[in-house]
């Protein structure tokens, strides 16, 4: 899979604001496939986990119900620029994909 | 020489069908990996028996110091953005649940040490119905609610 993690990272006085936007198809288990009326297995992204000089700052648990291609957006206190910032996922099959910013 | 053939095809089977199983015992490995993943609280298909398979507990207070922000309405219920922010202190994770939803539990979001209570993401609504931002808090459990009217449904269409 082609790098499909977009993370931008922007530090304003002691506060940092990561936004994340991920490429993932996100299928919920529910869906039916319109022409064959098979379902369509669940295949959706199932930790993300963002970290910030080793330390977690930010898990996020999440089940089919996250929009297709899903956007994530989160706050947190310290981070400087220049800091570097890791966020990695984690889906029900087993996939996985990280991505590293400098914090702007 | 056939001979010498026929045992380099045996060979040759014989790593496929090692390949194979390997990647069989792979594949049976993501679940243990993702053991934290709380499997019963994303599949509950209510919203108390998800909130006690999440934190143990389906008593909550309603809090005005959550705010959601989320579209009055949807046009598109596959796609509707959800903003939780709240200033209470010592915030351990904030969920967001649509009420309406086969499996109301949509994400849990666990905050960690310097991280503030604000976040942002998009979720699926099946119909209109309440979108609840139950948050954490040192040993107490705030929600919020707020109504999102749907137009067309996200899951299933």
């Amino acid at each position: 899979m082609a790098k499909s993690i977009k993370v931008r990272a922007k530090a304003k006085g002691d506060v940092t604001t990561v936004k994340a936007l991920m490429s993932h198809p996100m299928e919920t288990g529910l869906r039916k496939d319109k022409k064959t009326g098979e379902v369509i297995p669940a295949h959706f992204i199932q930790e993300v986990v963002c970290k910030w000089k080793d330390a977690t700052v930010m898990t996020a648990l999440w089940s089919g119900g996250v929009s297709k291609n899903p956007y994530l957006s989160f706050k947190f206190k310290g981070g400087a620029k220049g800091d570097t910032l890791d966020l990695a996922w984690t889906d029900n099959k087993g996939e996985s994909e990280t991505a590293t910013v400098e914090i702007k | 020489m056939i001979d010498a053939k026929r045992r380099i095809l045996l060979k040759g089977s014989l790593a496929a069908g090692a390949v194979g199983v390997a990647v069989g015992a792979g594949l049976l490995t993501p679940r243990a990996v993702l053991a934290a993943w709380p499997e019963a609280a994303f599949t509950a298909d209510n919203v108390d028996a998800a909130l006690n398979a999440l934190l143990g507990t389906n008593t909550h207070e309603t809090s005005d110091t959550i705010k959601i922000k989320a579209p009055d309405i949807a046009e598109n219920g596959a796609v509707v953005p959800v903003t939780v922010e709240s200033d209470a202190e010592g915030i351990e994770s904030i969920s967001i649940i649509a009420a309406g939803n086969q499996t109301p539990l949509i994400a849990s979001f666990d905050l960690g040490e310097g991280a503030l209570g604000f976040v942002s993401t998009r979720i699926k609504m099946a119909k209109t119905a309440e979108v609840v931002a139950v948050v954490k808090a040192g040993d107490k459990i705030y929600s919020s609610a707020k109504e999102v009217k749907v137009t067309i449904g996200g899951c299933g269409g």
